[in-house]
């Protein structure tokens, strides 16, 4: 794994291996969040920071509370109770956009391109500050159009980096779900994040994109942003994160990196079952 | 069969007084159908309020019309604020219910009798409340060629009302057309996306509710004016769906698709009511198979096939893009 002087991967060496565990210099730090649908309690985190700089991985079996716990975070969802802060702003009750302006931006686990608008329309749309976003400026194109100028040449130099340049007119949904997860990916660069939020990027993305979209994620840590992402593809866990976080039945169960989370005891539990070694015909033997 | 007369009758008609209203409503809820993907069940409420605005202020409370036209445009507003602000954060089918709603209300207030002495009941209202724009018409007489016929007054409403029509369709190309049109088709695409992107997606459904609204408020403005009347019942839900008819006719997200599906519904109504009136008054239709009180009805149905027809054969509309509504499919 590749090792970065500015923030990157050095806090590992100085982080405990144990859940909730302190960062020397986190980016998002959660406390005692619970959301519970009727008697279903989905996400129960008593501490979690996420450090700054780092690729982190949020794993854990299917129905763990893993997007449970990205709305929530991301303002898509409300906690029924604690508290969460970003870059040490307060994030209750802030509203998902505003998330977002904060330099928190989330992708979604079933991609979200705006199909009937085209790959350039896509990212175009993800820029900050357009004043033609305005209903009363949009009137006076002389007034914004030396920004979406500026907006499009951006645009098109992320395009040409995510490979997909030549796609730049044709509507989204035209894309293939490989391609949607970079466009979507690449958007959320538009926005100029501190901290992007991948659900699930890899999920139906064929072996030679889910290379491509590997190097970009390691790309934005090299930017000095910071990744917390999804996923269930262990390979992609291993290769990328600096930390890995795993998730069972809302409860954060382990934490450290992906070496030794992948043989902690709880975790092959929580995935497999705690009696997965046991032969059941054969009663008491073990 | 006096053709003559027919194409008279359907030309005027297909730039006529009608054609501008229906045009009106319909790119009202262009904005709101086909660039937000609001879906506005409501637009006869817009109607409405615009036409009494125009009607009671003048009659009732003896103001100005310019003043009247002001009180119109800012009802529409409020009007859009309180159907946005309950519906707007919730998921899209609570906007169709309550607009659908809402409208019927307007005009089941309008109707009522408690507000007989200023609403004017079921009856509505009819008086020259339009005296100070039929003031400035400058035609003496109406056009009378065999192409098109218009009388003094309504050939003023066709022209101030077709100059009306430009201005909105001009400004509406500007805005799709910008960074804030493309906003609003993003929020039709996917809300949650355009979230994620740090846009207030409930500010921009709002605006568009209220544009569209006002739109809708102009073209209830010409149809008071036009008859110097407003009857409650002509604003019920046949006019939304009517209007969403022109809509889809043209191809819904076209800027001009509303102007040109006005057009077209016009031109067909009124054809086809020539032809089966001619038709049933020369005996050249028996009277068994369609009476001439039926030809009325009979248009709506002959319109009605027309456009399911249209609806197999090119569902996108006259203006729409085939390729894009496969997307949507496959979306």
């Amino acid at each position: 794994m590749q090792k970065h002087s500015s923030g990157g991967s050095d806090f590992v060496s100085v982080t405990t291996q144990t859940p909730g565990s302190t960062k020397p210099d986190p980016i998002l730090i959660a406390d005692h969040i619970t959301r519970t649908f009727g008697g279903l309690t989905a996400v129960n985190v008593a501490h979690l920071e996420v450090q700054r700089g780092s690729i982190t991985a949020l794993i854990g079996p299917n129905g763990a509370g893993k997007t449970t716990f990205f709305n929530l975070l991301t303002g898509y969802d409300s906690p029924n109770s604690g508290t969460w802060s970003f870059n040490g702003k307060a994030l209750n009750g802030i509203a998902s956009h505003k998330v977002a302006r904060l330099g928190m931006v989330r992708t979604f686990q079933l991609t979200k391109a705006l199909y009937r608008l085209t790959v350039l329309e896509n990212m175009a749309l993800g820029a900050r500050g357009q004043k033609g976003e305005s209903v009363l400026t949009s009137l006076f194109p002389w007034v914004w159009k030396a920004q979406e100028r500026e907006i499009q040449q951006k645009a098109i130099s992320i395009l040409t980096n995510f490979k997909l340049i030549d796609k730049k007119d044709d509507f989204a949904a035209a894309l293939s779900g490989g391609q949607r997860k970079l466009l979507e990916m690449a958007r959320a660069l538009m926005v100029e994040p501190e901290m992007v939020m991948l659900d699930e990027p890899m999920a139906g993305v064929n072996p030679a994109l889910k290379q491509s979209l590997l190097e970009h994620i390691k790309e934005l840590r090299n930017q000095g942003k910071t990744v917390l992402f999804v996923e269930h593809d262990m390979d992609m866990v291993h290769e990328i994160s600096d930390w890995v976080i795993v998730m069972s039945q809302g409860e954060i169960i382990a934490e450290g990196t992906p070496t030794s989370v992948m043989k902690n005891e709880q975790v092959i539990e929580a995935y497999l079952g705690a009696h997965h070694d046991l032969d059941l015909s054969a009663e008491g033997d073990k | 069969m006096d053709f003559l007369f027919i194409t008279q009758q359907t030309l005027s008609a297909t730039i006529g007084v009608n054609t501008i209203i229906f045009a009106l409503a319909a790119i009202g809820l262009n904005m709101h159908f086909g660039y937000t993907g609001l879906l506005n069940f409501g637009q006869a409420g817009f109607l409405a309020i615009g036409a009494y605005s125009v009607a009671v202020p003048v009659i009732s409370f003896g103001l100005p019309l310019w003043v009247a036209f002001l009180i119109g445009i800012f009802n529409s507003v409020i009007f859009a604020l309180l159907l946005g602000v309950p519906t707007l954060r919730l998921r899209a089918d609570y906007l169709a219910i309550v607009t659908i709603a809402a409208a019927e209300i307007v005009r089941q207030i309008a109707r009522s009798a408690t507000f007989n002495s200023t609403l004017g009941g079921s009856d509505g209202i009819t008086g020259k409340f339009g005296a100070d724009f039929f003031a400035l018409n400058p035609f003496k007489s109406g056009l009378d060629t065999p192409i098109l016929r218009f009388s003094a007054n309504d050939l003023w409403v066709v022209i101030t009302g077709w100059s009306l029509v430009a201005f909105i369709v001009f400004i509406m190309w500007i805005m799709v057309n910008s960074p804030w049109g493309r906003l609003m088709r993003a929020i039709r695409e996917d809300e949650d996306a355009v979230r994620s992107l740090g846009k207030n997606v409930y500010l921009y459904k709002m605006q568009s509710l209220i544009i569209g609204g006002v739109i809708g408020a102009c073209g209830g403005f010409v149809y008071a004016l036009s008859r110097q009347s407003v009857q409650p019942d002509n604003y019920g839900t046949a006019l939304t769906f009517f209007a969403y008819t022109v809509l889809i006719l043209g191809g819904a997200a076209r800027v001009f698709s509303p102007v040109i599906g006005a057009m077209i519904f016009w031109f067909l109504i009124v054809f086809i009511e020539q032809i089966l009136r001619q038709g049933v008054t020369n005996n050249l239709i028996p009277d068994w198979l369609i009476g001439a009180n039926q030809v009325s009805q009979i248009r709506f149905m002959l319109m009605g096939l027309g456009l399911m027809l249209l609806m197999i054969y090119r569902p996108q509309g006259i203006f729409g893009d085939k390729k894009e509504l496969a997307l949507d499919a496959k979306a």
